[in-house]
């Protein structure tokens, strides 16, 4: 008997709660891409109740953020993707019927062989994101295309990688090896941590605070964690390099610097202080409207903490285009204090790799992502925009594309220039869109393939760096619902049928996993019951040692201040403030981030989701709103500097929060598939509105940053509307 | 045993996690909530403050809504912890009326719904859900009765307040500031 259920003080729903006996199963989280363990708990009727963080991984401890939470969202959203759809046409319009597997697997292997004997295998490109990703890239891998791109990486955070990677010869990757819950000194540019629910680097956030860490946060919005900081500095937009070249300026011209660190392990600092010299705080104070004492104040703040200071990398940084250099100057920040490799700084990140489950090798491929982006001297994945021109047809292209397929990414509103998006979808020969939910691509797909979510799947063991390496496994909750199935088996669906059986030699892919578990000193059964494997360090130390020597991964071995590498290609060996433009009269720059209950534009139907906030707002400051006579909640249209228009409507929220130079926006808002019933129109897309772009010549990254808006309180669609 | 909650407003970010975490944990049907998020914004730009605080249930020593209800659905159980028995609510809404805190709502089942505290979690000795998942860290829950708990040495050590004091409902949701 169930004494707690009989209890007559207990309401009406924990009294239902408590009457089911719930069983848990492992998996990790694919709501975003931090990927924390969890166990997803199901009721005897087989419903998935809630999703809890596992106490033993070192992305959650235990506390899943508010998406994770309502992970199951996914699962029950009445709105997914339910059944393969074909693209047909009834009376003249354009539609979609339904299919079965059988019929749409067969249609896409024809394709595959067809553009195979076409144009070659190269010219099939995959675009994607998250765990279907790597089964499909399997697929591509083995049919001979390395045509592989997601915009994870030119729109998000390659450029990161490259300015850290070209200094301390290491890629900052995922998650951050930052030690922020020991740090003394945290400085965000632009990063809106507690905005962006990255769960570590919140939960960490949150230990700085309680261990009374300065947190310096540079950011023309007032943000959340602005308003946790002991120092906001409001910088005016694009004007970040300036600031951070007259910190360097202050570090040191007051030698404030860590001058045992930067002469064991740096190079090129003579050159270095030759270049910062003239970049004083009041040179600076005219740039980024940010007073002289303020930067000597927060640079001084930075020397005492340091080495435990973090100038934190960011993690979306596609800004202005010189975005590489900005992330260089970060970099270069962080060896001046002595930050990479000690406590409260960057700790050396360790990983475990998971043994390869034995098939043929790989097809050598002709051309691929590396061939389409070369123009890109320190690209290291491919470039999703560089394939979308490669598709458009060009007489001069060598690298012609001519299908996609297209998983977990909504490319629609993850790309900027939507035009020319839409102009290479529409030179495609096919298009397939793997996904659990009808996104704005999916209505442009050939077929539509439906994937069943994260909690109804296999997928790869996660193994991600961390300070010790940890594996976690994703085990099936509940079968999958609808006609949806798990993309490992849509990719060897493909493959069997186009020759490729031998790189899927198993029957499901729990067999795969199996394997890998018993070649690591663990098992299935073992991980279905901890669901998270944590493994002691064998790469030596978190941190430096006193006078360790060490050798970086750049040509050096040393930290590079001054790159060689970038000025034997012509670029500017150390950063260069570059002036960007700033709106003209009218305008606003457009800036967007992250809501916390979101993830890209993928979430917003969530019902759980949708609850917490089911459109954006245009954030204004008051002074503009008196300007324009703008009011609370009253809807208004935007306008970019191009005249594209918004689609939708978006409510005006006026707050203090927000510069009056520029306005802001979450993004992922502005739905325009009607079959997302709790999305469709609600809110404005930022993407949309972003048709110019800067690309960074190093990595070929997008500068997003560089749009302007004015504001229409009338509907300019109102006279086109049907 | 006197329970209370304790929230750092200095730690939350507004993530709203508490929400979700109590939607799923209680059957909180979609578009109705037992918690929620605040933000608070004072002064002028550049010269800002931001408050974000969870909200919900006060579970009050002095409860208005417990006073008016006319069928004796609301009631106090033992650790102060404000319920309401379904089985006897007539969804009439005095309670939502004297609530200073706007903590209730009429479940589309007729009933008056609210925060519980989680005391079904209690007596299993777990933590309300909306505090065992808060990313965080900002809440506390636990014995104001007992002077060495986490929430007393919080409310001992740290600037705290409670909200809508003047309506002297002697409310036991308490935020460090």
């Amino acid at each position: 008997v169930n004494l707690l259920a009989s209890n007559p003080l207990l309401d009406a729903a924990a009294k239902k709660n408590l009457a089911k006996k719930l069983s848990r199963t492992a998996t990790y989280c694919e709501v975003c891409f931090w990927k924390c363990a969890a166990w997803a708990y199901t009721d005897e009727e087989g419903d998935i109740k809630k999703v809890i963080g596992n106490d033993d991984d070192p992305h959650c401890n235990g506390r899943l953020c508010p998406r994770g939470t309502g992970g199951l969202g996914m699962y029950s959203d009445e709105d997914r993707l339910k059944t393969p759809l074909i693209r047909t046409t009834i009376n003249g319009e354009e539609t979609y019927r339904e299919a079965s597997w059988e019929e749409a697997l067969d249609l896409i292997a024809e394709k595959f062989t067809e553009i195979k004997q076409k144009y070659g295998p190269e010219s099939f490109a995959l675009l994607k994101h998250g765990s279907p990703g790597s089964h499909l890239e399997h697929l591509f891998k083995a049919y001979g295309s390395d045509t592989i791109a997601e915009p994870a990486y030119a729109q998000c955070r390659g450029p990161r990688e490259t300015g850290f990677g070209l200094t301390f010869g290491s890629w900052v990757g995922s998650p951050e090896p930052t030690d922020i819950r020991d740090t003394k000194c945290l400085v965000l540019i632009g990063s809106h941590i507690g905005e962006n629910m990255h769960n570590t680097q919140v939960q960490e956030m949150s230990d700085a605070i309680d261990n009374g860490a300065t947190i310096i946060t540079v950011d023309p919005r007032f943000s959340t964690a602005a308003s946790k900081s002991s120092h906001w500095l409001p910088i005016k937009p694009a004007t970040d390099i300036a600031l951070l070249l007259s910190w360097m300026h202050v570090l040191i011209e007051e030698e404030l610097y860590n001058k045992k660190y930067v002469e064991k392990y740096a190079i090129g600092f003579d050159e270095l202080k030759a270049h910062v010299k003239p970049f004083t705080p009041e040179w600076a104070y005219g740039i980024t409207t940010i007073k002289p004492e303020s930067i000597r104040e927060t640079a001084r703040l930075m020397a005492a903490a340091a080495p435990a200071t973090i100038i934190h990398p960011g993690r979306h940084v596609t800004w202005y285009g010189d975005d590489s250099q900005r992330e260089r100057a970060i970099a270069i920040l962080n060896g001046l204090l002595g930050s990479w490799g000690n406590r409260g700084g960057f700790y050396f990140k360790e990983k475990i790799s998971i043994p390869k489950y034995p098939h043929p090798a790989y097809p050598e491929p002709k051309w691929g992502w590396h061939e389409i982006g070369e123009q890109y001297p320190f690209a290291e994945m491919g470039n999703t925009s560089e394939v979308v021109k490669a598709t458009i047809p060009n007489e001069d292209n060598p690298y012609p594309i001519k299908a996609w397929m297209i998983a977990g990414t909504n490319l629609i509103n993850t790309l900027p220039q939507r035009e020319q998006t839409l102009e290479a979808i529409n030179a495609l020969e096919f298009l397939v869109v793997v996904d659990t939910m009808p996104m704005e691509i999916t209505g442009y797909a050939d077929v539509v393939l439906p994937e069943c979510t994260y909690l109804e799947r296999y997928d790869g063991i996660r193994s991600a760096t961390n300070r010790h390496p940890s594996i976690a496994v994703r085990i099936p909750a509940v079968k999958p619902k609808y006609n949806s199935k798990p993309a490992w088996w849509i990719s060897k669906q493909i493959g069997d049928r186009i020759g490729l059986g031998d790189y899927f030699n198993y029957n499901d892919f729990e067999e795969v996993i199996e394997w890998q578990l018993n070649k690591m000193g663990t098992s299935l059964d073992e991980m279905k019951k901890i669901g998270v494997k944590n493994f002691e360090r064998t790469s030596g130390p978190l941190f430096l040692e006193e006078g360790q020597d060490y050798e970086f991964g750049t040509p050096s071995g040393k930290i590079e201040f001054y790159s060689q590498q970038l000025a034997d290609l012509g670029f500017d060996p150390m950063p260069v403030y570059t002036h960007h433009p700033q709106p003209p009269q009218g305008f606003y720059r457009l800036n967007y981030g992250r809501s916390p209950m979101h993830t890209f534009s993928r979430t917003i139907n969530n019902p759980y989701l949708s609850d917490l906030k089911s459109e954006n707002t245009l954030w204004v400051n008051p002074k503009v709103a008196r300007i324009l006579d703008l009011k609370k909640d009253q809807p208004v249209w935007l306008k970019n500097q191009d005249g594209i228009l918004s689609a939708f409507p978006i409510k005006v929220r006026v707050t203090e929060r927000i510069r009056w130079d520029s306005v802001y926006m979450y993004h992922g808002f502005g739905h325009n598939n009607k079959k997302l019933t709790r999305a469709f129109g609600k809110g404005a897309s930022d993407a949309e509105l972003i048709s110019k772009i800067v690309v960074d010549p190093l990595m070929g990254g997008t500068g997003l940053r560089g749009n302007f808006v004015s504001i229409l309180t009338e509907d300019p669609h109102k006279n086109t509307k049907v | 045993m006197r329970y209370a909650m304790v929230i750092d407003t200095l730690k939350c970010v507004g993530c709203s996690d508490c929400v979700v975490a109590c939607q799923t944990e209680n059957n909180v049907p979609h578009g109705y909530c037992r918690d929620w998020v605040t933000e608070a914004v004072s002064g002028s730009y550049p010269n800002l403050e931001l408050e974000l605080r969870s909200e919900r249930c006060n579970h009050c020593a002095n409860p208005p809504c417990v006073r008016c209800c006319p069928t004796g659905a609301s009631h106090v159980i033992e650790g102060g912890i404000v319920l309401v028995t379904a089985d006897q609510c007539i969804g009439c809404g005095a309670c939502i009326e004297s609530c200073p805190y706007d903590a209730r709502y009429q479940h589309p089942d007729g009933y008056v719904d609210k925060c519980t505290f989680c005391h079904h979690r209690l007596e299993k000795g777990q933590l309300p859900a909306c505090v065992s998942v808060c990313p965080t860290k900002c809440m506390y829950f636990g014995d104001l009765d007992d002077p060495n708990s986490e929430i007393s040495q919080l409310l001992k050590n740290r600037k705290y307040k409670t909200l809508s004091p003047e309506a002297g409902t002697d409310p036991h949701v308490f935020y460090l500031i």
